[in-house]
């Protein structure tokens, strides 16, 4: 974890109420694709965990919803803003435990980690297949982005106006012994562990008290104990949830 | 300069994060070296493991937050076989043990359990905990009660006690004033004041738990009020707590009559709060016209 002062480079829309933020500063301590930042804003309590979509040596990609006060501070940001960030959070993805190929899905603001993740396991040498839900054709980002990666990328749309219609689980190739990685809401990430067993990792939500696992908010039960979805998470494998 | 004596032990500054906000201090070491501490105060234990309350269980309120984690812990057997060896490795100060209790027998068997522990200076014995049914707060609600805790833990335990009590009461100077007579060394306050929050989008609580425990600076004008109220009415150290999240409400609290003072939800928002503190303190001493900070204890009270 490190603690510094991030500069706001970049800060656009690129979807319904769904913007990219891109900060300078020292990315030294994130270790893996998954982790989060957490932002402190101006006349908010606690900070605001968001996941790290990207990052080079000095920049770090959010993609974020306007979901409440904070999130909507952060869209009205000029670039030039400083904010007080921590960065480097969590427990991430794993590339090492999938092997030649990778099934990787997003739901809606759960895609932006799979940017980076996909990123790292292309250059690992991997076949990535990247599938992506969203409500409606005006929430769809990223989706040239991960191809401009390599990646093969398919689309689902809830009301049918991009891509396919249906959720994620409508377009899951037909081969479903390949290592997936997820992150989404709730009822998809369930829907997902039911198609497709425990053989992946889920990157999971809680409101959080420090984000740094010392405040106890976010604790989960698993199969193997009690976890911070902060520190031992977001990232968790698959087969340790009480999903049954 | 920063020096302050608690019950007869030296800290080598006032500040202790408070429990529940510090874990077993071993994770904060991988930040900052946590010996600069004056003490710390472990995350509330129970006789047996405790996951704690049902999530969502932090909420966000103006100037600070909500919690109703409902004190997860490990256990006091695996405290003191597993936290507390690692505490020990990384911090060489005094420890302050909480510990938080469903019954009179529980909290005497735990603190009998961790009388013997090398490196616990004080035991705090949290009756004030407002996340758990049948114990916790209830046993900080009356004087009758508090006395009755009191007594049970210094009849097994020669180690000073720290008595922590609830802001959620009518009178809480009669309630230090019963832990006192029972024999309390000290007296901690405030622990969090009991609120909840409701979401406009659900129109349903935030919290699974439905209520928590307020903490955050917006508490710290409450917990400066009782600690001068208790200061009044009692002749043991308190430790003053609520809100404390710079130099200054450190000695803005030490003036009130806290002779230490702990750091809670500071330390959630910046990791290093505790560390910024200790380092700020000797400037705004200055600026203050302060040149031994114990002489500040209770100074407010004064002339």
């Amino acid at each position: 974890m490190h603690k510094g002062i991030y500069t706001i480079k970049s800060n656009i829309k690129i979807a319904a109420d769904v913007y990219e933020m891109v900060l300078s500063g020292d990315t030294s301590a994130i270790t893996m694709p998954g982790q989060f930042i957490n932002i402190l804003l101006p006349e908010k309590y606690l900070r605001r965990p968001i996941s790290i979509c990207d990052w080079s040596e000095d920049t770090i990609t959010i993609v974020y919803k306007v979901v409440g006060g904070g999130t909507a501070q952060m869209a009205t940001m000029p670039v030039g803003t400083e904010l007080d960030c921590l960065v480097g959070l969590g427990t991430g993805f794993d590339t090492k435990k999938s092997e030649t190929s990778a099934l990787l899905l997003g739901g809606g603001v759960g895609t932006p980690p799979m940017y980076g993740l996909a990123k790292a396991l292309l250059r690992e040498g991997k076949e990535v297949t990247v599938l992506l839900g969203f409500n409606s054709k005006d929430d769809v980002f990223y989706q040239e982005k991960f191809e401009a990666l390599g990646a093969k990328v398919v689309v689902a749309t809830a009301d049918g106006s991009f891509g396919t219609r249906g959720f994620v689980t409508d377009i899951l190739p037909e081969n479903k012994d390949v290592f997936y990685y997820t992150c989404g809401p709730i009822p998809m990430l369930k829907a997902i562990y039911k198609a497709l067993g425990t053989k992946g990792q889920i990157s999971l939500e809680e409101r959080m008290g420090c984000g740094f696992g010392a405040c106890m908010g976010c604790s989960m039960q698993t199969k193997v104990g009690n976890k911070r979805v902060c520190k031992e998470g977001p990232v968790f494998d698959a087969d340790i949830l009480l999903w049954e | 300069m920063l020096t302050t004596t608690l019950c007869g032990v030296e800290l080598k500054n006032p500040i202790i994060p408070a429990s529940g906000t510090f874990g077993y201090g071993y994770e904060f070491h991988e930040l900052y070296d946590i010996n600069i501490l004056g003490s710390l105060s472990f995350k509330g234990t129970t006789a047996e493991p405790r996951f704690g309350n049902p999530t969502p269980r932090i909420a966000e309120t103006p100037s600070g937050m909500l919690n109703s984690v409902g004190l997860q812990n490990p256990g006091i057997e695996k405290v003191i076989g597993e936290e507390l060896p690692k505490l020990r490795d990384c911090f060489h100060g005094p420890i302050m043990a909480n510990i938080s209790g469903f019954s009179l027998e529980e909290y005497a068997s735990s603190c009998e359990k961790i009388d013997g522990e090398e490196g616990v200076a004080w035991i705090e014995v949290n009756i004030s905990c407002p996340n758990v049914h049948d114990g916790g707060m209830a046993f900080g609600a009356t004087p009758e009660k508090a006395a009755a805790v009191t007594k049970a833990v210094r009849a097994v335990t020669k180690k000073p006690i720290i008595m922590k009590l609830s802001p959620n009461v009518t009178d809480i100077a009669s309630i230090a004033k019963a832990c006192e007579a029972e024999g309390a060394d000290g007296v901690s306050l405030i622990n969090t004041l009991l609120g909840m929050r409701i979401s406009l989008k659900t129109k349903k609580p935030i919290m699974a738990n439905r209520m928590g425990g307020l903490s955050g600076s917006c508490v710290f004008p409450v917990a400066l009020r009782m600690v001068w109220q208790v200061y009044e009415a009692v002749n043991i150290p308190i430790v003053g707590m609520g809100g404390v999240t710079t130099a200054e409400d450190v000695v803005e609290m030490m003036l009130a009559g806290a002779t230490a003072v702990e750091v809670g939800a500071a330390n959630l928002v910046d990791p290093f709060a505790c560390k910024k503190m200790i380092e700020d303190l000797p400037s705004v001493m200055k600026t203050y016209g302060i040149d031994k900070l114990s002489d500040c204890i209770g100074g407010a009270h004064h002339g």
